[in-house]
Protein backbone atom coordinates (compact mmCIF):
# COMPACT_ATOMS: atom_id res chain seq x y z
CA UNK A 1 0.00 0.00 0.00
CA UNK A 2 1.28 3.62 -1.04
CA UNK A 3 1.99 6.23 1.26
CA UNK A 4 -1.13 8.23 0.40
CA UNK A 5 -3.01 5.44 0.39
CA UNK A 6 -2.60 4.52 3.90
CA UNK A 7 -2.72 8.19 4.92
CA UNK A 8 -6.47 8.50 3.06
CA UNK A 9 -7.14 5.19 4.59
CA UNK A 10 -6.45 6.43 7.80
CA UNK A 11 -7.79 10.08 7.53
CA UNK A 12 -11.30 7.95 6.85
CA UNK A 13 -11.06 6.06 9.71
CA UNK A 14 -13.89 6.23 12.81
CA UNK A 15 -10.71 6.98 15.27
CA UNK A 16 -9.45 10.17 13.37
CA UNK A 17 -12.96 11.33 12.83
CA UNK A 18 -14.28 11.02 16.04
CA UNK A 19 -10.88 13.25 17.26
CA UNK A 20 -11.69 15.82 14.30
CA UNK A 21 -15.49 15.73 15.85
CA UNK A 22 -14.57 16.03 19.06
CA UNK A 23 -12.25 19.51 17.90
CA UNK A 24 -14.97 20.52 15.86
CA UNK A 25 -17.32 20.60 18.97
CA UNK A 26 -15.04 22.03 20.90
CA UNK A 27 -14.00 24.86 18.64
CA UNK A 28 -18.04 25.49 17.96
CA UNK A 29 -18.21 25.62 21.40
CA UNK A 30 -20.60 22.64 21.62
CA UNK A 31 -21.38 21.74 25.62
CA UNK A 32 -20.80 17.91 24.15
CA UNK A 33 -18.40 16.94 26.69
CA UNK A 34 -16.85 13.24 28.73
CA UNK A 35 -16.70 13.78 32.26
CA UNK A 36 -13.89 13.63 34.04
CA UNK A 37 -14.15 10.03 35.81
CA UNK A 38 -15.23 8.67 32.55
CA UNK A 39 -12.07 10.17 31.11
CA UNK A 40 -10.32 8.75 33.11
CA UNK A 41 -12.25 4.97 32.78
CA UNK A 42 -11.59 5.02 29.22
CA UNK A 43 -7.97 5.69 29.49
CA UNK A 44 -7.39 2.80 32.68
CA UNK A 45 -9.24 0.76 29.49
CA UNK A 46 -7.06 1.29 26.79
CA UNK A 47 -3.83 0.81 29.19
CA UNK A 48 -5.39 -2.59 30.64
CA UNK A 49 -5.88 -3.64 27.00
CA UNK A 50 -3.03 -2.66 25.51
CA UNK A 51 -0.68 -3.88 28.08
CA UNK A 52 -2.45 -7.17 28.19
CA UNK A 53 -2.27 -7.82 24.77
CA UNK A 54 1.26 -6.81 24.51
CA UNK A 55 1.68 -9.26 27.70
CA UNK A 56 -0.06 -12.39 25.69
CA UNK A 57 2.23 -11.83 22.47
CA UNK A 58 5.10 -12.08 24.41
CA UNK A 59 3.96 -15.61 26.30
CA UNK A 60 3.43 -16.77 22.64
CA UNK A 61 6.74 -15.93 21.07
CA UNK A 62 8.46 -16.33 24.34
CA UNK A 63 11.37 -14.40 25.81
CA UNK A 64 13.67 -12.27 22.94
CA UNK A 65 17.10 -11.29 23.36
CA UNK A 66 16.19 -8.12 21.58
CA UNK A 67 13.67 -7.20 24.15
CA UNK A 68 16.33 -5.57 26.29
CA UNK A 69 18.08 -3.95 23.50
CA UNK A 70 14.98 -2.29 22.66
CA UNK A 71 14.29 -1.45 26.06
CA UNK A 72 17.98 0.04 26.51
CA UNK A 73 17.09 1.98 22.67
CA UNK A 74 13.92 2.96 24.27
CA UNK A 75 15.64 4.64 27.30
CA UNK A 76 18.38 6.18 25.44
CA UNK A 77 16.12 7.63 23.25
CA UNK A 78 14.17 8.72 25.67
CA UNK A 79 16.66 10.36 27.07
CA UNK A 80 17.95 12.20 24.26
CA UNK A 81 15.29 13.56 22.27
CA UNK A 82 14.82 16.03 25.11
CA UNK A 83 18.39 17.22 24.28
CA UNK A 84 17.69 18.10 20.78
CA UNK A 85 14.41 19.30 21.29
CA UNK A 86 15.47 21.72 23.61
CA UNK A 87 18.21 22.70 21.32
CA UNK A 88 15.96 23.00 18.32
CA UNK A 89 13.16 25.25 20.55
CA UNK A 90 15.78 27.30 21.98
CA UNK A 91 17.02 27.92 18.10
CA UNK A 92 14.00 28.85 16.69
CA UNK A 93 11.37 29.93 19.02
CA UNK A 94 11.81 32.63 21.88
CA UNK A 95 10.41 30.22 24.41
CA UNK A 96 12.92 30.58 27.92
CA UNK A 97 14.85 27.98 29.32
CA UNK A 98 12.34 26.74 31.68
CA UNK A 99 9.48 26.62 28.96
CA UNK A 100 11.60 25.48 26.63
CA UNK A 101 12.86 22.43 28.83
CA UNK A 102 9.14 21.68 29.79
CA UNK A 103 8.12 21.05 25.91
CA UNK A 104 11.48 18.98 25.53
CA UNK A 105 10.14 16.55 28.05
CA UNK A 106 7.39 15.81 26.74
CA UNK A 107 8.27 15.37 23.17
CA UNK A 108 10.60 12.94 24.81
CA UNK A 109 8.62 10.89 26.52
CA UNK A 110 5.80 8.91 25.03
CA UNK A 111 1.98 9.25 24.15
CA UNK A 112 0.37 5.63 24.84
CA UNK A 113 -2.54 6.61 23.26
CA UNK A 114 -0.60 7.40 20.10
CA UNK A 115 0.63 4.23 20.30
CA UNK A 116 -2.33 2.95 21.24
CA UNK A 117 -4.01 3.93 17.68
CA UNK A 118 -0.77 3.32 15.93
CA UNK A 119 -1.46 -0.71 16.79
CA UNK A 120 -4.81 -0.44 15.08
CA UNK A 121 -3.01 0.97 11.90
CA UNK A 122 -0.35 -1.87 11.58
CA UNK A 123 -3.28 -4.52 12.39
CA UNK A 124 -4.90 -3.19 9.79
CA UNK A 125 -2.16 -3.58 7.46
CA UNK A 126 -2.23 -7.21 8.56
CA UNK A 127 0.82 -6.61 10.55
CA UNK A 128 2.28 -8.26 13.67
CA UNK A 129 4.22 -6.47 16.28
CA UNK A 130 6.49 -7.72 19.05
CA UNK A 131 4.50 -7.67 22.46
CA UNK A 132 7.18 -6.52 24.86
CA UNK A 133 6.84 -3.00 22.79
CA UNK A 134 4.80 -2.11 25.36
CA UNK A 135 7.58 -2.81 27.75
CA UNK A 136 9.64 0.05 26.04
CA UNK A 137 6.32 2.27 26.16
CA UNK A 138 6.80 2.45 29.87
CA UNK A 139 10.24 3.15 30.00
CA UNK A 140 10.31 5.42 27.70
CA UNK A 141 7.99 8.08 30.02
CA UNK A 142 10.31 8.85 32.73
CA UNK A 143 14.16 9.20 31.10
CA UNK A 144 13.04 12.31 29.32
CA UNK A 145 11.62 13.88 32.26
CA UNK A 146 15.39 13.51 34.29
CA UNK A 147 16.83 14.59 31.13
CA UNK A 148 14.49 18.06 30.99
CA UNK A 149 14.79 18.91 34.41
CA UNK A 150 19.21 18.53 34.10
CA UNK A 151 18.55 21.24 31.47
CA UNK A 152 16.36 23.38 33.34
CA UNK A 153 18.45 23.51 36.35
CA UNK A 154 21.86 24.14 34.17
CA UNK A 155 20.43 26.56 31.77
CA UNK A 156 18.08 28.18 34.76
CA UNK A 157 19.59 27.34 38.52
CA UNK A 158 18.11 30.00 39.89
CA UNK A 159 14.16 29.88 38.37
CA UNK A 160 11.88 29.20 41.28
CA UNK A 161 13.74 31.14 43.99
CA UNK A 162 11.62 28.56 46.51
CA UNK A 163 13.70 25.16 47.33
CA UNK A 164 14.24 22.61 45.19
CA UNK A 165 13.33 19.48 45.81
CA UNK A 166 15.41 16.38 44.74
CA UNK A 167 14.48 14.89 41.22
CA UNK A 168 13.97 11.39 43.73
CA UNK A 169 10.45 11.73 45.13
CA UNK A 170 8.90 13.34 41.88
CA UNK A 171 10.75 9.91 39.70
CA UNK A 172 9.06 7.66 41.91
CA UNK A 173 5.95 9.33 41.45
CA UNK A 174 6.11 9.16 37.63
CA UNK A 175 7.60 5.68 37.98
CA UNK A 176 4.47 4.95 40.25
CA UNK A 177 2.06 6.87 38.48
CA UNK A 178 -1.09 4.89 37.80
CA UNK A 179 -1.38 4.70 34.30
CA UNK A 180 2.15 2.79 34.23
CA UNK A 181 1.15 0.66 36.80
CA UNK A 182 -1.70 -0.65 34.94
CA UNK A 183 0.08 -1.04 31.69
CA UNK A 184 3.13 -3.01 33.29
CA UNK A 185 0.70 -4.73 35.47
CA UNK A 186 -1.56 -5.71 32.98
CA UNK A 187 1.64 -6.75 30.38
CA UNK A 188 2.58 -8.84 33.24
CA UNK A 189 -1.08 -10.74 33.90
CA UNK A 190 -1.14 -11.08 30.16
CA UNK A 191 2.47 -12.45 30.14
CA UNK A 192 1.41 -14.90 32.77
CA UNK A 193 -2.17 -16.59 31.52
CA UNK A 194 -1.43 -16.02 28.09
CA UNK A 195 -3.86 -17.61 25.72
CA UNK A 196 -6.06 -19.15 27.87
CA UNK A 197 -6.32 -15.15 30.01
CA UNK A 198 -6.78 -14.03 26.43
CA UNK A 199 -9.69 -16.25 25.98
CA UNK A 200 -11.22 -15.80 29.20
CA UNK A 201 -11.35 -11.55 29.03
CA UNK A 202 -11.15 -11.10 25.21
CA UNK A 203 -14.76 -10.41 25.00
CA UNK A 204 -14.11 -6.86 27.35
CA UNK A 205 -10.61 -6.24 26.11
CA UNK A 206 -10.62 -7.31 21.90
CA UNK A 207 -13.99 -6.37 21.11
CA UNK A 208 -15.10 -3.30 22.41
CA UNK A 209 -11.30 -2.01 21.69
CA UNK A 210 -11.92 0.20 18.54
CA UNK A 211 -15.35 1.97 20.29
CA UNK A 212 -13.83 2.81 23.30
CA UNK A 213 -10.94 4.04 21.09
CA UNK A 214 -13.16 6.13 19.56
CA UNK A 215 -14.71 7.95 22.44
CA UNK A 216 -11.86 8.43 23.75
CA UNK A 217 -10.36 10.19 21.06
CA UNK A 218 -13.52 11.97 20.65
CA UNK A 219 -12.41 13.15 24.09
CA UNK A 220 -8.91 13.78 23.37
CA UNK A 221 -10.48 16.14 20.63
CA UNK A 222 -12.64 17.89 22.72
CA UNK A 223 -9.53 18.33 25.20
CA UNK A 224 -7.49 19.66 22.54
CA UNK A 225 -10.25 21.83 20.90
CA UNK A 226 -10.59 23.49 24.21
CA UNK A 227 -6.91 23.42 24.65
CA UNK A 228 -6.34 25.65 20.71
CA UNK A 229 -8.97 27.85 21.44
CA UNK A 230 -7.81 28.89 24.70
CA UNK A 231 -4.18 28.71 24.25
CA UNK A 232 -3.58 28.95 20.82
CA UNK A 233 -2.08 32.49 21.33
CA UNK A 234 0.42 31.18 23.32
CA UNK A 235 2.12 29.13 20.19
CA UNK A 236 4.52 31.42 17.84
CA UNK A 237 4.50 29.73 14.32
CA UNK A 238 7.86 28.60 15.13
CA UNK A 239 6.51 26.56 17.74
CA UNK A 240 3.82 25.63 16.18
CA UNK A 241 6.02 24.24 13.30
CA UNK A 242 8.24 22.65 15.90
CA UNK A 243 5.22 20.53 17.40
CA UNK A 244 4.81 19.29 13.76
CA UNK A 245 8.46 18.87 12.53
CA UNK A 246 10.20 17.83 15.44
CA UNK A 247 8.19 14.39 15.39
CA UNK A 248 9.87 13.76 12.59
CA UNK A 249 13.36 14.48 14.05
CA UNK A 250 12.23 12.04 16.78
CA UNK A 251 11.23 9.04 14.19
CA UNK A 252 14.85 9.41 12.07
CA UNK A 253 16.53 8.53 15.25
CA UNK A 254 14.29 5.63 16.10
CA UNK A 255 14.48 4.65 12.64
CA UNK A 256 17.98 4.77 12.33
CA UNK A 257 17.62 2.12 15.47
CA UNK A 258 15.60 -0.25 13.88
CA UNK A 259 17.66 -2.67 11.52
CA UNK A 260 20.07 -2.94 14.11
CA UNK A 261 17.91 -4.25 16.73
CA UNK A 262 15.76 -6.35 14.14
CA UNK A 263 12.38 -5.45 15.05
CA UNK A 264 9.73 -6.30 12.39
CA UNK A 265 7.93 -4.20 10.05
CA UNK A 266 5.12 -3.61 12.72
CA UNK A 267 7.62 -3.69 15.14
CA UNK A 268 9.46 -0.95 13.77
CA UNK A 269 6.14 1.41 12.71
CA UNK A 270 5.52 1.09 16.43
CA UNK A 271 8.75 2.15 17.90
CA UNK A 272 9.45 4.77 15.28
CA UNK A 273 5.71 5.83 16.47
CA UNK A 274 6.67 5.93 20.62
CA UNK A 275 9.57 8.07 19.62
CA UNK A 276 7.77 10.46 17.54
CA UNK A 277 4.66 10.46 20.12
CA UNK A 278 4.72 13.54 22.91
CA UNK A 279 3.37 13.02 26.22
CA UNK A 280 -0.18 14.78 27.80
CA UNK A 281 -1.00 12.87 30.51
CA UNK A 282 1.88 11.58 32.93
CA UNK A 283 4.42 14.49 31.80
CA UNK A 284 2.36 17.26 31.90
CA UNK A 285 1.39 16.74 35.65
CA UNK A 286 4.93 15.99 36.75
CA UNK A 287 6.06 19.40 35.04
CA UNK A 288 3.61 21.18 37.33
CA UNK A 289 5.43 19.25 40.12
CA UNK A 290 9.02 19.79 39.11
CA UNK A 291 8.95 23.25 37.24
CA UNK A 292 5.53 25.00 37.92
CA UNK A 293 7.35 28.17 36.69
CA UNK A 294 6.68 26.36 33.15
CA UNK A 295 3.28 28.00 31.22
CA UNK A 296 1.40 24.67 31.47
CA UNK A 297 -0.75 26.45 28.30
CA UNK A 298 2.28 26.36 26.24
CA UNK A 299 3.09 22.35 26.54
CA UNK A 300 -0.28 20.88 27.03
CA UNK A 301 -1.75 22.86 23.43
CA UNK A 302 1.35 22.00 21.54
CA UNK A 303 1.50 18.31 22.64
CA UNK A 304 -2.27 17.46 22.68
CA UNK A 305 -3.69 20.49 20.42
CA UNK A 306 -0.87 20.13 17.12
CA UNK A 307 1.47 17.01 17.57
CA UNK A 308 -0.78 14.77 18.31
CA UNK A 309 -3.46 15.15 15.85
CA UNK A 310 -0.66 15.67 13.42
CA UNK A 311 0.75 11.99 14.54
CA UNK A 312 -3.02 10.69 14.52
CA UNK A 313 -3.76 11.98 10.82
CA UNK A 314 -0.56 11.53 8.86
CA UNK A 315 2.23 10.88 10.76
CA UNK A 316 1.11 7.10 11.53
CA UNK A 317 0.73 6.09 8.37
CA UNK A 318 4.21 8.15 7.18
CA UNK A 319 6.00 5.96 9.80
CA UNK A 320 4.02 2.90 8.80
CA UNK A 321 5.89 3.55 5.49
CA UNK A 322 8.89 4.18 6.42
CA UNK A 323 8.70 1.09 8.50
CA UNK A 324 8.21 -0.71 5.69
CA UNK A 325 10.98 0.59 3.88
CA UNK A 326 13.79 -0.20 5.93
CA UNK A 327 12.17 -3.19 7.66
CA UNK A 328 10.35 -4.58 5.14
CA UNK B 1 -25.63 27.92 71.64
CA UNK B 2 -22.13 28.70 72.63
CA UNK B 3 -19.62 29.28 69.68
CA UNK B 4 -15.80 29.75 69.48
CA UNK B 5 -14.32 31.42 66.78
CA UNK B 6 -11.44 30.02 64.40
CA UNK B 7 -10.15 30.45 61.18
CA UNK B 8 -10.52 29.11 57.88
CA UNK B 9 -7.97 28.39 55.20
CA UNK B 10 -9.00 27.63 51.79
CA UNK B 11 -5.99 26.42 49.15
CA UNK B 12 -7.33 26.06 46.01
CA UNK B 13 -4.45 24.74 44.17
CA UNK B 14 -3.79 22.92 41.37
CA UNK B 15 -4.44 19.28 41.15
CA UNK B 16 -1.01 17.37 40.32
CA UNK B 17 -0.01 19.09 43.54
CA UNK B 18 -2.87 18.26 45.67
CA UNK B 19 -0.81 14.81 47.35
CA UNK B 20 2.65 17.13 47.87
CA UNK B 21 -0.09 19.74 50.55
CA UNK B 22 -1.97 17.18 52.17
CA UNK B 23 1.16 14.97 52.92
CA UNK B 24 2.53 18.38 54.28
CA UNK B 25 -0.66 18.87 56.42
CA UNK B 26 -0.19 15.19 57.64
CA UNK B 27 3.07 16.55 58.82
CA UNK B 28 1.96 19.69 60.46
CA UNK B 29 -0.27 19.92 64.00
CA UNK B 30 -3.53 20.60 62.42
CA UNK B 31 -6.28 18.20 63.43
CA UNK B 32 -7.92 17.57 60.06
CA UNK B 33 -8.56 19.24 56.25
CA UNK B 34 -10.98 18.72 53.91
CA UNK B 35 -10.44 18.18 50.27
CA UNK B 36 -13.18 19.20 47.64
CA UNK B 37 -13.64 19.04 44.18
CA UNK B 38 -13.90 21.70 42.19
CA UNK B 39 -15.19 21.79 38.48
CA UNK B 40 -13.87 24.96 36.46
CA UNK B 41 -13.68 28.54 36.40
CA UNK B 42 -11.69 31.19 35.09
CA UNK B 43 -8.11 32.64 36.63
CA UNK B 44 -5.00 34.18 35.70
CA UNK B 45 -4.31 31.31 33.28
CA UNK B 46 -7.73 31.44 31.34
CA UNK B 47 -11.01 28.95 31.92
CA UNK B 48 -10.36 26.03 33.05
CA UNK B 49 -12.67 22.63 33.04
CA UNK B 50 -12.13 19.59 34.86
CA UNK B 51 -14.29 17.57 32.28
CA UNK B 52 -12.53 15.07 29.87
CA UNK B 53 -8.60 15.66 31.12
CA UNK B 54 -7.21 12.03 31.62
CA UNK B 55 -4.21 14.32 33.25
CA UNK B 56 -4.67 16.02 36.73
CA UNK B 57 -2.45 18.44 35.06
CA UNK B 58 -5.26 21.48 33.88
CA UNK B 59 -7.36 20.56 36.96
CA UNK B 60 -7.85 22.29 40.36
CA UNK B 61 -8.93 21.02 43.91
CA UNK B 62 -9.97 22.94 47.36
CA UNK B 63 -8.63 22.23 50.38
CA UNK B 64 -10.12 23.82 53.45
CA UNK B 65 -8.42 23.79 56.80
CA UNK B 66 -9.99 24.90 60.07
CA UNK B 67 -7.42 26.04 62.88
CA UNK B 68 -6.82 27.70 66.11
CA UNK B 69 -6.25 31.39 65.42
CA UNK B 70 -2.81 31.08 67.73
CA UNK B 71 -1.83 28.02 65.04
CA UNK B 72 -2.32 30.31 62.35
CA UNK B 73 1.07 31.33 61.75
CA UNK B 74 2.47 27.53 62.07
CA UNK B 75 0.24 25.96 59.27
CA UNK B 76 -0.04 29.56 57.06
CA UNK B 77 3.94 29.72 56.58
CA UNK B 78 4.67 26.00 55.61
CA UNK B 79 1.38 25.94 53.67
CA UNK B 80 2.37 29.17 51.75
CA UNK B 81 5.86 28.32 51.25
CA UNK B 82 4.96 24.72 49.31
CA UNK B 83 1.87 26.22 47.82
CA UNK B 84 3.63 29.77 46.49
CA UNK B 85 5.10 28.31 43.36
CA UNK B 86 1.72 26.78 41.65
CA UNK B 87 -1.42 27.89 40.51
CA UNK B 88 -3.75 28.75 42.98
CA UNK B 89 -5.40 30.76 45.95
CA UNK B 90 -4.87 30.85 49.26
CA UNK B 91 -7.59 32.43 51.53
CA UNK B 92 -8.32 32.94 55.43
CA UNK B 93 -11.45 33.42 57.10
CA UNK B 94 -13.27 33.83 60.07
CA UNK B 95 -15.45 31.10 61.04
CA UNK B 96 -17.83 29.94 63.97
CA UNK B 97 -17.31 26.75 65.16
CA UNK B 98 -19.46 24.80 67.44
CA UNK B 99 -17.27 22.42 69.09
CA UNK B 100 -14.01 24.38 69.91
CA UNK B 101 -11.82 21.92 71.35
CA UNK B 102 -11.96 20.29 68.09
CA UNK B 103 -9.57 22.81 66.29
Amino acid sequence: MSIVDLAVQNLASPMVLFFALGVAAALLRSDLSVPEAAAKFLALYLMLAIGFKGGVEVSKSGLDPAMGLTIGAGILLSFAIPLAGYFFIRMTTRLGAIDAAAVAAHYGSISIVTFVAATEIVRGLGLAYEGYLIAVAAVMETPAIVAALLLARRAAPAAGDGPREGMGPLLREVATNGSIVILVGAFLIGWITGERGMSMISPFIVDPFRGILCLFLLDMGLVAGRGLRQGARELSPPLIAFGIYFPLVSASLAAALVVPLGLSVGGAALFITLAASASYIAVPAAMRLALPEANPAIYLTLSLGVTFPFNLSLGIPLYAAVAQRIAG
Amino acid sequence: MEMHSKKRIEILLEAPAQKRLTDLLDRLDVTGYTVLPVIGGRGHHGVWSRDGLPSAAGAMVSVAIIVAEEKLDEVLEPVFELVRRHIGIVTISDVMVIRGERF
